[in-house]
């Protein structure tokens, strides 16, 4: 028995172990799942609660404030009093509104942040689910998100709900393309859709590095477009709240909206963890090449810390833009993505292809 | 026997839908409601419903002696406090043919340029909020402090100030205003660049400025729109160059004037004026002479029968007042000329045929405050 930090396989194996001999098989798989179900709801919680945080308090620095900082030490506990008192609020109940519809879409917003969760490496052994078409799988899984934005719009019989749930329809369904596009490229430079050989391909370099400018252009690409498929500013056009008060999700209240404030940041972290994953390494140390002490170094942080700084590094940089930029307009909006994203992104794939085919990566 | 009504059948695409933006809506600046017509996103037209904040402040005028409806006119455009008080000053002393002293002259138009660089920049980070900028709102809010510290350093209050009197001032400035002014001159002079770096300069908000909200020359003459907002058209109406008043006669600045008459430009015209503001203050501040801080009035102000009127520059454009006098000391009649209504009529003629989103930066550009279009 050696539990470390940096290989969690022998901690499963113990476990699948320890259950298969304490019950029988079916009982020990029901256990498992419970356990890695528990796990990952209470992982998407905590996360949740810290990046609005986060976010509160990054986008304090950025304007001159200070941020919370009354609730408990820095005002950590902020968020979780807050949370409190969205479940404690009345569910206001809307006239005319499609009720069934109206219930159900915060639920389908969370459920497709929570499924897109599970496919993602967060240490070497820490992987709920390794699919073989882990990209695919994610790509697919977060995009039934935009199905709860369009029918929380829909069923909310208001006006601004419904403008800003069909800019939303019209922004998702377009940056999708990007946002599978830039994968495609790495997919074409790494050769598996699988998550952790993606991982496991990026021991010798980080795939930015690997992949030369076209994998940077991806990454920024991948970056651009997954902000606005999340619908963060400067993309936020399904919220705008100087045009639409609060877009799809005016009518919400108390529980329901945190669902879809919740969601919205597990969102932003399901994204910035692929890009991490894909483009920066996952879990994987930084390395130098011919700096052997340095890499060693390195080695010795354990790979969850890596992925949680890769990944948060990437939501920073969300954040930065969001408190920096002004919002687009719909239309320009869909002139970015259609005239200029798409393009770049086709033309880069075509790059990627010859130069892998070449053998001109490192 | 039912009669069978033929309904007219419509082209779907064709129809237009009115949504409310207001009288509670985070782009509205206060409780203006608009009622918009819209065709998907696109504004067909739009209908501004006004008075929900009216508080008949013309007719209470006719109630108040001179020096109260000062106090009165704070409240109407209270983010240019100053220079509506201004604007009454001047037609009292017109009236009586009072000769205020010089030290008056100056004070009051430094704090009159000192209050329209603070609307200024409240405009400013109210319009980069509008645009989606949060971070604007709270780097204009910041330096606004600055000034609003002066204040009440100098007159006690920070808003709504009622400082100018007939005649004068209520009360000698403070011994530090001169070095605070000339300190947050120095200061804003570098922070002005952050504005330009953080809302002027960025590409999306470029984007979605120019060749936006387009209005011409003669619509801005026909429509009254004066101010930053229609210097942006090319319409040359600073009344402090064609009709001064304070010493704005002795200062050197420019009338700057656009030629697009787009959103951008009306942003831009508001980013020169207040460096404008900022050269006329540092010709002043050294210069201030000595003397009486007010003339010498008589306890009851009666203005000769007759009709008065006087014309200002304030801070989002030439505010009017107008006054007929039965020879007592209240008004018989008292009538304002707000730049924000005039601006505000104009909003339909520019908005047709935009999107939302253009409607909300074009309300921002023309910077309405309520409490002026209902007085």
């Amino acid at each position: 028995m050696n539990f470390s930090l940096y290989d969690f396989t022998p901690f499963n194996q113990w476990i699948d172990k320890f259950l298969h001999s304490h019950m029988s098989s079916f009982w020990a798989v029901a256990v498992e799942m419970t356990i890695i179900g528990l796990a990952i709801l209470l992982f998407y919680a905590l996360v949740g609660l810290f990046l609005v945080y986060a976010e509160r308090k990054v986008c304090a620095f950025m304007q001159n404030r200070v941020g919370p900082n009354r609730v408990g030490p820095y005002g950590f506990f902020q968020t979780i009093a807050d949370f409190i008192k969205l479940m404690l609020k009345e569910l206001v109940h809307i006239k005319n509104a499609d009720q069934l519809l109206f219930n159900l879409a915060p639920f389908i917003i969370i459920i497709a942040s929570f499924m897109a969760i599970a496919a993602i490496p967060f240490a070497k052994g820490l992987h709920a689910i390794d699919f073989d078409i882990g990209i695919l799988y994610v790509i697919a899984v977060s995009s039934l998100g935009v199905v709860g934005i369009l029918l929380a719009g829909w069923s909310s019989n208001n006006k601004y709900s419904l403008i800003g749930a069909m800019r939303s329809g019209a922004q998702i369904v377009s940056y999708e393309l990007s946002v599978g596009l830039s994968l495609v490229t790495i997919i074409i430079l790494a050769g598996t859709m699988q998550f952790s050989q993606i991982v496991e391909g990026q021991a010798n370099g980080w795939f930015i590095f690997k992949g030369h400018i076209p994998a940077f252009i991806a990454f920024v690409i991948f970056l651009i477009s997954s902000t606005a498929e999340t619908n963060r500013g400067p993309f936020d056009l399904a919220e705008a709240e100087s045009e639409l008060t609060a877009g799809f999700h005016t009518e919400y209240s108390g529980i329901k909206f945190a669902f879809f404030f919740l969601a919205e940041y597990m969102n932003m972290f399901i994204v910035a963890s692929i890009a991490a994953t894909v483009f920066l390494g996952g879990w994987m140390p930084f390395h130098m090449g011919g700096w052997a002490a340095f890499n060693h170094i390195m080695d010795f942080i354990p790979p969850f810390i890596w992925y949680i700084g890769k990944t948060f590094f990437v939501i920073w940089l969300m954040m930065w833009f969001k408190w920096t930029f002004p919002r687009l307009r719909i239309d320009q909006l869909l002139t970015l993505e259609w005239k200029y994203l798409l393009p770049i992104n086709l033309v880069n794939i075509l790059i990627m292809a010859f130069v892998v085919l070449m053998g001109w990566h490192f | 026997m039912k009669e069978v009504i033929n309904l007219p059948v419509k082209n779907i695409e064709e129809e237009e839908y009115h949504i409310n933006m207001g009288p509670q809506h985070p782009s509205t600046h206060g409780v203006l409601r608009l009622v918009v017509s819209l065709q998907g996103e696109i504004v067909k037209s739009l209908k501004p419903h006004c008075g929900y904040i009216h508080r008949g402040i013309e007719k209470m005028c006719e109630k108040d002696t001179y020096p109260q409806i000062i106090h009165l006119t704070d409240r109407m455009d209270y983010l240019s406090a100053h220079i509506n008080n201004h604007a009454v000053c001047l037609l009292v002393e017109k009236a009586l043919e009072v000769e205020v002293p010089e030290r008056v002259k100056y004070i009051r138009t430094i704090i009159d340029e000192l209050n329209r660089i603070a609307s200024h920049q409240l405009w400013w980070c109210s319009f980069g909020m509008d645009m989606g900028g949060l971070t604007c709102y709270f780097y204009g809010l910041r330096d606004r402090e600055h000034i609003l510290d002066i204040f009440e350093e100098s007159f006690g209050s920070r808003l709504l100030h009622s400082y100018y009197t007939p005649g004068g001032l209520m009360m000698d400035i403070h011994p530090n205003f001169q070095k605070g002014v000339k300190d947050f001159i120095k200061y804003f002079r570098k922070k002005i660049k952050d504005y330009d770096d953080i809302l002027t300069g960025n590409v999306i908000m470029q984007a979605r400025t120019k060749g936006v909200g387009i209005l011409s020359k003669e619509d801005a003459i026909s429509y009254g729109v004066t101010g930053p907002s229609g210097r942006a058209s090319g319409f040359a109406c600073d009344v402090r160059k064609h009709d001064p008043y304070g010493v704005y006669d002795k200062v050197d600045f420019k009338e700057i004037l656009g030629t697009e008459g787009d959103t951008f430009t009306r942003y831009m015209m508001r980013m020169h004026e207040m460096r404008e503001s900022m050269k006329i203050i540092e010709q002043l501040i050294d210069n201030v002479p000595a003397g009486d801080y007010t003339a010498k009035m008589k306890a009851v102000l009666k203005l000769p029968a007759g009709e008065y009127y006087q014309r200002v520059e304030a801070s989002r454009g030439e505010l009017g007042v107008y006054v007929i006098s039965d020879g007592n000391k209240t008004p018989y009649r008292m009538k304002f000329r707000s730049p924000n209504f005039s601006n505000l009529s104009a909003l339909d003629h520019m908005s047709r045929g935009v999107k939302i989103a253009d409607l909300v930066a074009i309300g921002g550009s023309l910077d309405y405050v309520i409490p002026d279009i209902d007085r």
